[in-house]
């Protein structure tokens, strides 16, 4: 029966030694390990988490890269076809430019010519008309003197002249 | 691989040494012509007692004195318990502050005014005189007072490493797991996440003080602390103080008004209920004393053989070894199964209604 029976003394110290015990280990033990054990595992958690997210970022760093190649490849591509287009472009048009120039200097030129010819057909037959005028009143003169030689000088002119 | 060859050493040289021993203390038992009573030595084991025992018997016993603290009618007497010489029937009589006290089986009985001898019965009982209110340091309050200074300086201990870093090394690292199993597998899956750290001070306090105290309890001439009624009777009543001091609406009207049944029922359920309030903390009281002095008697009846049987008896070591061991693997779950109850219960007090 005794070994059922609690003890008043027994219960006692132990009511007052675990109580103490308790609040004791509270504040001196389980406090700072427990505080620590969390600050630990908050940081790792942390850690892990910092992690996943630079990954992350790298990967869209990277996508945002490759995208931006790309596009700095397709302007390139886009420029170099718009230079080359435009170079085409200038030759054709120079070109163009080029005969037309040639075409009207050419033109020109044979109207210039034409001119020039014509100019000095007029000349000419103003000249010849000038020294027939003169060859003929020399001649007449000359011829005057004589009626036959008169005639014939008329004859004979007439049958030179041939109306051109 | 050392420390496997020299335990193992060391089991055979005891296995050797036995017969020895056997044979020893069976010859002076036979000098001294008094018969081996087994249940009186087990029982005087796994009792609590006013001095510490070592070796030896009656006069020549050699034990730790403790002192001894009375609340009489006339106030507080104390005395150191060596007083006694000894003496556990009556005999030895200590007169202090004019009153005369005697111990007769492990109890301090304080003779009625004018008495000076001991009269006792038939049975043993003393017949003059009354017990007072006895608040001894007794060998398991003295072993209980050793396991707070140990848990004491581990713990505090454990509490300065983590200043020094975070990351648990040496008895740190060995602690922390058992920390951790109490706080995450007992108190945060049994309790309801919000409120589970509040209890997680008291749930570790409770484990470490049980657990340790079970194993100063395995070690040789040490006191049946948790094996005592007593003790476990106080945690058992902490438990239900806190159970039912946490306990929120949900949980007294599933005590008192059990929703979800009909009428009739709630009534019959109502006292059950309310009886449960006290069984399961009863029940925690009685499967910690029960385990723990059950294992105490088992070894001691064990041992016990070789003073029967003397050579004979000598195998029971064998068996002796293999229950020591499996009160260690005890120990641990015993403080595991109190611990985790008590969270059970309080998870059951402060869990919220979702239905």
């Amino acid at each position: 029966m005794d070994l059922i029976t609690p003890a008043i003394g027994l219960v006692f110290w132990v009511a007052l030694a675990f109580l103490a015990l308790v609040v004791i280990l509270r504040t001196a033990a389980w406090k700072p390990i427990l505080g620590a054990v969390k600050d630990r595992e908050d940081s790792i958690k942390n850690a892990l988490e910092a992690a996943e997210n630079a990954k992350k970022e790298m990967q869209n760093l990277h996508a945002d890269n490759e995208k931006l190649l790309k596009e700095a490849r397709a302007e390139r591509e886009a420029m170099l076809k718009e230079a080359r287009e435009i170079k085409e472009k200038m030759i054709a048009d120079a070109k163009g430019e080029a005969q037309e120039q040639a075409n009207k200097m050419i033109a020109q030129a044979q109207e210039s010519i034409r001119s020039e010819k014509q100019s000095a057909l007029a000349e000419l037959k103003n000249q010849v008309a000038n020294i027939s005028v003169e060859i003929a009143e020399k001649v007449v003169r000359q011829e005057l003197a004589d009626k036959d030689k008169q005639l014939s000088l008329v004859d004979k002119m007439l049958g030179d002249v041939t109306l051109n | 691989m050392i420390a496997k060859k020299s335990i193992k050493n060391l089991i055979l040289a005891v296995l050797f040494a036995l017969p020895l021993f056997a044979t020893a203390s069976g010859s002076t038992k036979e000098g001294e012509e008094k018969e081996f009573n087994v249940v009186e030595m087990i029982m005087h084991h796994i009792a609590d007692s006013h001095e510490w025992h070592l070796w030896g018997e009656g006069d020549d016993s050699v034990s730790i004195p403790l002192p001894v603290i009375l609340y009489t009618d006339n106030g507080l007497v104390t005395f150191m318990s060596s007083a006694f010489h000894h003496d556990d029937s009556g005999k030895e009589i200590v007169t202090r502050n004019g009153m005369n006290f005697v111990r007769n089986h492990g109890k301090i009985y304080q003779l009625n005014a004018g008495e000076t001898s001991v009269k006792l019965d038939d049975e043993k009982h003393i017949l003059n005189g009354v017990k007072p209110l006895d608040f001894s340091i007794t060998k398991n309050v003295a072993s209980m007072f050793i396991s707070i200074i140990l848990i004491l300086f581990i713990f505090i201990r454990i509490a300065r490493s983590y200043k020094k870093s975070k990351v648990p090394t040496g008895f740190t690292g060995l602690m922390e797991p058992l920390i951790l199993f109490v706080r995450d597998d007992i108190a945060k899956s049994l309790i309801n996440e919000k409120k589970y750290m509040k209890y997680v001070p008291y749930l570790l306090t409770l484990f470490f003080f049980i657990w340790v105290n079970n194993l100063l309890g395995l070690v040789p001439t040490g006191a049946n602390l948790t094996g005592n009624i007593a003790t476990t009777m106080v945690l058992a009543v902490l438990t239900l103080l806190i159970v039912n001091f946490s306990g929120n609406a949900h949980y007294w009207k599933h005590i008192f008004w059990m929703p979800g049944v009909p009428t009739p029922m709630k009534l019959i359920l109502a006292p059950i209920e309310f009886i449960g309030i006290f069984t399961k903390p009863f029940a925690l009281m009685i499967r910690l004393f029960a385990n723990i002095t059950a294992g105490h008697i088992i070894i001691l009846s064990l041992v016990s053989l070789i003073f029967i049987f003397q050579w004979a008896g000598t195998p029971s070591m064998l068996l002796a070894i293999f229950i020591m061991i499996l009160e260690f693997v005890v120990a641990f779950v015993q403080a595991y199964i109190f611990t985790f109850l008590t969270a059970l219960f309080i998870g059951m007090a402060v869990e919220e209604a979702h239905h």
